[in-house]
């Protein structure tokens, strides 16, 4: 277990991933530590406290909080003031066994996995932004969070609900549903799964602690749909909260009693309401974690327009990434709740030893291999592969060698070679060939030609399928691994075939299966472009898209722009473009 | 390279054009794509069935694969992203290697995308059959190598996802590297009083 701990890098592929972390110093050692608290006593600085929300104070040497794990305390480095004796360093002292170590380095820590499991959770969605709810403005209205800590017994009250201004028992309190949620400007536009319950949970709790308190929910839809949630709700009802359907417009503070006004159009009864309450809960949804970003580009995964984690197929695949030997579990992949997400861990735990159970994997037979005699030592192959997995002697003449076990297939390498010295296992000049001629030998003025990698744009199209978005029906798909296979002659071919518009098709930047394979497309496909103007193509008749495996919409758009730009070559356009390419040969 | 071919040396292609009950065979038009396929080079057999990926519609890609001694089989169907493993499993499994079996994708980029224009859906059905076949002629058997896996699993986040992930694989056996950004694991649960739909702790 490596805590206060952060993944740097990973490379490598399924069975096999190399796997950098960096162990931040905890300054305190974490095997000695007995958390018997002894340090905090004289440390000086004040700092609120992250894990009771801000509603109560720890030291800069601090246990995160009682049952922590591991169970020793930590140093905040940006808040301590040192160990030098003249300012400070008193922690040291009173520390007897000698557990403080301000020498302390990070560490960077490397190893070797088979599999991983992606399990990065989320962030509670901040409402600072909705101002109606003067979240900033008014201290009686407080998060879901903040309520989860005050009703804590080991929270900073003990387990009292009380107001922040007067510290009182509220005898009135309100909870406002879909705060960051199922909203089109603020927050998600999706249900985030776990605010309705967990208001129904907090209702329970409030009844059983404050029978007489007035407890009412504002909603939007209450979505009790799993085992004994009903249950619950119906218990809530039960104990006299009160469900009333709408959202607060805004809500006001009355100045002397700091009690706060909600206008509520009940949607049920279409009358527009004040109510007034002394304390009001905003019920928070969530949102991907913060470095989401960081973890995907690091596994070249993908995420929905959420920005959630993209499952591999999201009904027989829900724990997978499209990345063999990467798994997902938890909230990371969607919101969802306790249950939901032990279940998906056991899931994902499951699946990653199915794969590591039997010692071995087979990798599909799509690796390049090199025709030696056709390579010249350029060594151009060497560069542009994302492994390294290929490698050649020029000096001593010896061609080039692919590492099987280290390509992925991308056929960047393949694409390319000057000499065509390089073929790719399954997806070979002559296959893509065939396919091209196939779609071009009848009405090629008709057609649209793509190019579609297959972990990407090839997936978009799949999606826009599932979606059932309707787009022009001559598109036509070539799928090759990654759009670094792309040869340049594919496209040229294409054109002397008469194809009037032909598209390359990849994953974004970032986002690429293969590293930055894509990076050589561009280059490529700009290449490309450059010719077709010398040679009088007009270059608009080679398109390039990025489009991820979630973006169907996207793939709907650019399929319907395809056709608009097909329509605008003329048969003599077609014509002309043939003659020039076969003069050119 | 050599291709793969009949003792006499001939290509013989199998075509299989799925209907997927109404999701292919409700616009497209599958009879007649499987009857333009018949009249492909190489092709010595092309029919057109119900749910190729059930039981019946493997058997009779197996059944023919055998009977016909096909040595490329094209089945139009659904996406190879879906469906791929199972035809590749339903050729190796009688003898045919897995490579030499292409798919045509006319459910997820025909079917379902061009669902009111059945004439020209059928249209581009042939087509990608007919670029599947041309595809095929030019496949070659292929071997897949076996790497091994190392038996650990590196999970990151603490949270009682990653907690429970952890846990199931330590206790099975693997090794298992777990990265909490936090000083403490235990994540936002951790910070919760009690949970629904049980009314217990958190922690």
């Amino acid at each position: 277990m490596l805590t206060l701990s952060e993944v740097k890098s990973i490379s490598g592929y399924v069975g096999n991933f190399n796997v950098k972390v960096v162990k931040k110093a905890r300054l305190v050692d974490e095997k000695e530590c007995t958390a018997c608290g002894d340090c905090t006593r004289e440390c000086p600085v004040v700092k609120p406290d992250e894990f009771d929300m801000g509603l109560s104070s720890r030291k800069a040497i601090y246990l995160p909080f009682p049952q922590a794990v591991p169970s020793a305390y930590v140093i905040n480095r940006e808040e301590c003031l040192g160990s030098n004796p003249i300012i400070c360093g008193k922690c040291i002292k009173l520390c007897k066994k000698g557990c403080i170590d301000f020498d302390m380095k990070d560490e960077e820590i490397e190893f070797k996995v088979g599999t991983i499991v992606v399990a990065t959770g989320v962030d509670v969605y901040d409402p600072s932004e909705m101002d109606e709810y003067g979240y900033t403005r008014y201290e009686n209205v407080i998060t879901s969070m903040e309520f989860e800590r005050l009703i804590n017994a080991g929270g900073p009250t003990k387990g009292d609900i009380i107001r922040l201004t007067d510290r009182k028992v509220p005898q009135s309190i309100a909870f406002i549903q879909c705060v960051g949620s199922r909203s089109v400007d603020k927050g998600g536009t999706y249900c985030s799964n776990i605010c309705c319950m967990n208001t129904v949970k907090d209702t329970l709790m409030l009844k059983e602690h404050y029978p007489e308190m007035d407890v009412k929910v504002f909603y939007v839809d209450i979505r009790a749909f799993g085992k004994g949630f009903e249950d619950l709700f119906k218990r809530s009802k039960g104990e006299g909260v009160r469900y009333i359907r709408g959202l607060p417009g805004q809500i006001k503070e009355d100045p002397h009693t700091r009690n706060l006004v909600l206008s509520v159009e009940n949607t049920a009864t279409n009358k527009l309401l004040e109510h007034e309450v002394e304390m009001v809960v905003l019920s928070l949804g969530v949102k991907p974690c913060e470095d989401i970003k960081e973890t995907q580009e690091m596994l070249a995964l993908q995420r929905t327009s959420d920005g959630f984690y993209l499952e591999a197929h999201p009904k027989l695949q829900p724990v997978d990434s499209a990345t063999k030997g990467i798994f997902f579990a938890g909230c990371t992949e969607s919101p969802k709740d306790i249950k939901d997400s032990v279940t998906q861990a056991s899931a994902s735990a499951a699946r990653a030893m199915r794969l590591m159970n039997s010692g071995e994997i087979t990798v599909e037979a799509i690796t390049a291999e090199v025709i030696k005699d056709k390579c010249e030592f350029c060594g151009i192959c060497v560069r542009v592969c994302p492994y390294n997995a290929i490698t050649m002697d020029k000096d001593n003449k010896i061609p080039a060698q692919v590492t099987q076990a280290a390509c992925s297939g991308c056929g960047t390498c393949a694409a390319e070679c000057p000499t065509n010295a390089i073929s790719m296992r399954h997806f070979t000049d002559s296959q893509i060939e065939g396919q091209i001629d196939s779609l071009l030998e009848e009405k090629p003025a008709e057609k649209v030609l793509v190019f579609a990698c297959n972990w990407c744009s090839y997936a978009g199209a799949d999606f826009a399928g599932v979606s059932r978005l309707q787009y022009p029906s001559n598109a036509r798909l070539i799928r090759t691994m990654c759009s670094g296979r792309v040869d340049k002659k594919f496209i040229w071919r294409a054109f002397e075939k008469g194809a009037p518009v032909v598209l390359v098709s990849g994953c974004h930047f970032g986002d690429c299966h293969y590293i930055d394979a894509n990076h050589w497309t561009k280059k490529r496909v700009d290449k490309v472009w450059k010719k077709m103007k010398k040679l009088g193509i007009r270059p608009e008749r080679l398109q390039l898209e990025w489009i991820s495996a979630a973006e169907g919409i996207r793939f709907s758009n650019v399929m319907k722009r395809m056709e608009e730009l097909r329509a605008d070559v003329t048969p003599e356009e077609i014509e002309d473009t043939r003659k020039i390419l076969q003069e050119s040969n | 390279m050599s291709e793969i071919s009949s003792a006499n040396g001939e290509l013989r292609i199998g075509v299989y054009v799925c209907h997927c009950g109404l999701n292919i065979a409700g616009t497209i038009d599958c009879e007649a794509v499987a009857r333009f396929a018949e009249g492909l080079a190489d092709v010595v057999i092309s029919r057109d069935n119900q749910y190729l990926c059930s039981e019946p519609g493997q058997q009779l890609i197996q059944d023919d694969i055998r009977e016909h001694h096909l040595n490329r089989v094209v089945v139009a169907s659904c996406s190879p992203r879906l469906h791929e493993p199972t035809f590749r499993r339903v050729c190796s499994e009688s003898g045919l290697n897995p490579y030499l079996m292409e798919m045509a994708n006319l459910r997820e980029q025909c079917s379902w995308v061009h669902t009111n224009q059945p004439r020209e859906a059928t249209e581009k059905a042939k087509d990608l059959v007919k670029m599947a076949v041309s595809r095929a002629r030019k496949l070659q058997p292929q071997e897949e190598l076996k790497v091994p896996i190392i038996k650990s699993t590196l999970v990151i986040g603490g949270g009682v996802a990653g907690i429970q992930a952890a846990l199931d694989l330590a206790d099975s056996g693997y090794q298992v590297y777990l990265v909490e950004k936090k000083p403490s694991v235990g994540g936002i649960m951790a910070q919760l009083d009690k949970t629904f739909p049980t009314m217990d702790c958190s922690i």
